[in-house]
């Protein structure tokens, strides 16, 4: 076995990868809860691949045959009801933790320098996924999937000048259609899996550059022992690798009852419209998107025009990449920081989850204003930051980490 | 910690008050139970004899809910199966759909998939809720699909009901006899049909129970096989836990 390891070893650099990326990794030995949600992340990219590569085996990406052939998973194919369930809720199982894990990255000032290319990669994560669960949602062909899809590709025709002709480019075709669902199928199996797996490899070589942040902020590798090695520092493996089991085992724990007891999740992860074929003459009563899409959704509904809504739309996406340079706290983590960016965090999280709530429900009067009032401080958050992160007073930072 | 998983529960909890919202009439509540083989055996042969002629179960084929309603085959091919279909075959009709489309004004709509886009409740309503209104071109109405283009096809068994049923209200006891005065469903028949109220309610139950279980035919498999994977995952975290436990007892 260690013959064949040197062998191999001699032509491809198999131990240098590994104990750079695992055994000679060293993280800092203060990670707490939040620091589950990168690997739980991983678990479920797996998950979606795999399930994804066998569902792709009995589906048929046509207008008149995606519906049927769904329900042929569902019944026909051998544990097909398993792989789909699995594929569905791992779909919002992905966006749960992907928005722990960057609500980690806010939490404890993950973004900031030495950081900015993690974080920035990682953006780009979460909008390939975005692209991902939107095409992957047209795929089923149901009533919400179709109308679903109209409503956002429509949203490309509110552009001034190219927008009709930028959305008919999108959908192929004066509606959607089947030609629709052959590119968007294409996109979903083909193209955005390699675009996520690339980004994901670029995330965590980054990550392993510059070395992980912790719950303190503190920059670990300014503190070594003789032999180099960080005091606060422990290899990734095998202490993170058996940590992380206990926390894959819990989510999957959880992701599996799900599974196997309430894939529906109460309409929230499949939606009761989607149990109905498509039908472009007949427009659902309330059309809603998937539950991880709803703030920014409540925040298009929010502006009274239909362009500058989806311009804000965007611009709540895109705000996050430049983070990094918005933020001016000599310190990283939330623990050192001063009230007024723990009130700021707080406001913002509060109003994320509120206009999450507001993009499923029906809007009102009453709701279009509350939703209004939520994208301003949605925005304030991000527009205020350089002002009240360097005016605020900070805590000391302590010389080591704290383990709690 | 604590503080994250209340706040967590919380979130999920709050999804769950909003997840209703649609249905305006009140509706009547049943709780199916897809274990309950007779039941649906009953139903599926009431399906059979009243609305299959037009409705298909066109995802779903005759072996399935032969084998899981614990039908034999001979029997099932005997008297269950539509005309000259094999036992394999999906549940499809005869009827074209455009002609359906000029006979009713809509084709049937396939009821594979009723029970889990509408649910059990206003299946069981539904079927429940006609009555008679000469201004229809069927001379019936419905108090849960106003306007419905369908016959009331099961008038034979419950009668037609003189005036619209006031569904989803809790029985009106009077309180010097204890008896029953006013309760969910029909109170007056236009004609008579050949079961009671009481019977009638059964059957559809029976009927509903059946849609249900082939709206998901794989659900007692997935909670059968769901239970020994959270009992594997239960022990697994013992072991993992314990494992984590040991390498960290040094980090401090």
């Amino acid at each position: 076995m260690s013959k064949l390891l040197s062998w191999i070893d001699d032509r491809l650099p198999v131990v240098n990868a590994f104990e750079k990326h695992m055994s000679k990794y060293y993280a800092p030995k203060n990670f707490n809860f939040f620091y589950f949600f990168g690997v739980l992340s991983f678990v479920v990219l797996a998950n979606q691949l795999l399930t994804g590569i066998w569902l792709t085996m009995s589906y048929n990406p046509s207008a008149e045959g995606a519906f049927a052939s769904i329900e042929y998973i569902m019944r026909d194919v051998d544990y097909g009801w398993l792989l789909r369930y699995l594929h569905s809720t791992g779909a919002s199982a992905f966006f749960v933790v992907v928005y722990l894990h960057m609500f980690r990255g806010l939490l404890y000032g993950s973004y900031k320098k030495p950081r900015e290319l993690v974080w920035i990669f990682g953006m780009t994560i979460y909008l390939a996924l975005m692209a991902e669960a939107f095409m992957g949602y047209l795929l089923p062909w149901g009533q919400m999937s179709y109308w679903g899809a109209q409503v956002i590709v429509n949203l490309f025709g509110t552009i001034p000048v190219i927008g009709e002709e930028l959305a008919l480019w999108i959908r192929g075709d004066y509606l959607i259609s089947g030609i629709t669902l052959n590119r968007f199928f294409a996109l979903h199996v083909v193209a955005l899996p390699i675009v996520i797996l690339a980004l994901v490899v670029l995330h965590i070589l980054a990550l392993h550059e510059v070395g992980s942040n912790n719950p303190d902020g503190i920059d670990i590798k300014k503190d070594k022992d003789e032999n180099g090695i960080p005091k606060d520092g422990i290899p990734f493996h095998p202490f993170y690798t058996v940590h992380d089991l206990v926390g894959i085992v819990v989510f999957l724990f959880v992701f599996c009852a799900v599974v196997f007891f309430f894939p529906e999740m109460g309409g929230y992860f499949l939606e009761k419209p989607n149990f109905e074929p498509a039908n472009a003459l007949k427009t659902p009563d309330h059309i809603a998107p998937v539950w991880y899409f709803t703030p920014f959704y409540a925040i298009l509904r929010a502006v009274p025009d239909a362009f500058l809504g989806v311009v804000a739309m965007g611009a709540a996406i895109a705000v996050l990449f430049v983070l990094p340079w918005l933020d001016r706290s000599p310190v990283r983590s939330m623990r050192y920081k001063g009230s007024l960016s723990k009130i700021a965090l707080a406001l913002f999280v509060v109003s994320f989850c509120i206009l999450g709530y507001l993009g499923v429900v029906v809007s009102t009067p009453g709701r279009t204003l509350l939703a209004q009032v939520l994208t301003v401080i949605y925005f304030a958050y991000f527009i205020l930051m350089p002002w009240y992160t360097s005016i605020e007073k900070t805590k000391p930072v302590p010389e080591r980490v704290t383990m709690k | 910690m604590k503080r994250i998983i209340t706040a967590l529960i919380f979130a999920f909890s709050m999804n769950g008050a909003f997840a209703a919202g649609g249905a305006a009439v009140p509706l009547d509540h049943i709780d199916t139970d897809i274990r309950d083989q007779e039941s649906m055996q009953r139903g599926l042969a009431l399906f059979t004899n009243y609305c299959f002629g037009c409705h298909s179960l066109e995802y779903s084929r005759y072996e399935r809910s032969a084998t899981d309603l614990g039908i034999p085959v001979e029997i099932f091919e005997e008297n269950l199966v539509a005309g000259e279909a094999k036992i394999g075959e999906l549940m499809t009709i005869a009827m074209p759909k455009d002609q359906a489309k000029v006979w009713f004004g809509n084709p049937p709509p396939d009821l594979t998939l009723t029970a889990r886009l509408r649910g059990p409740d206003w299946l069981y309503s539904y079927l429940r809720g006609f009555y008679a209104d000469p201004k229809r071109p069927y001379g019936v109405n419905n108090v849960v699909y106003k306007d419905v283009g369908m016959p009331h096809v099961l008038a034979d068994l419950q009668g037609l009901c003189a005036e619209a049923p006031e569904l989803g209200i809790e029985p009106e006891v009077d309180p010097l006899s204890g008896n029953i005065v006013k309760s969910s469903g029909c109170e007056r028949f236009a004609t008579e049909g050949s079961m009671t109220p009481e019977e009638y309610d059964e059957a559809i139950y029976d009927l509903v129970n059946y849609l249900e279980y082939v709206g998901e035919p794989s659900r007692l498999d997935s909670e059968r096989l769901g239970l020994y994977v959270l009992v594997f995952l239960a022990f697994l975290f013992v072991f993992v836990y314990l494992l984590n436990k040991e390498y960290w007892r040094g980090i401090h």
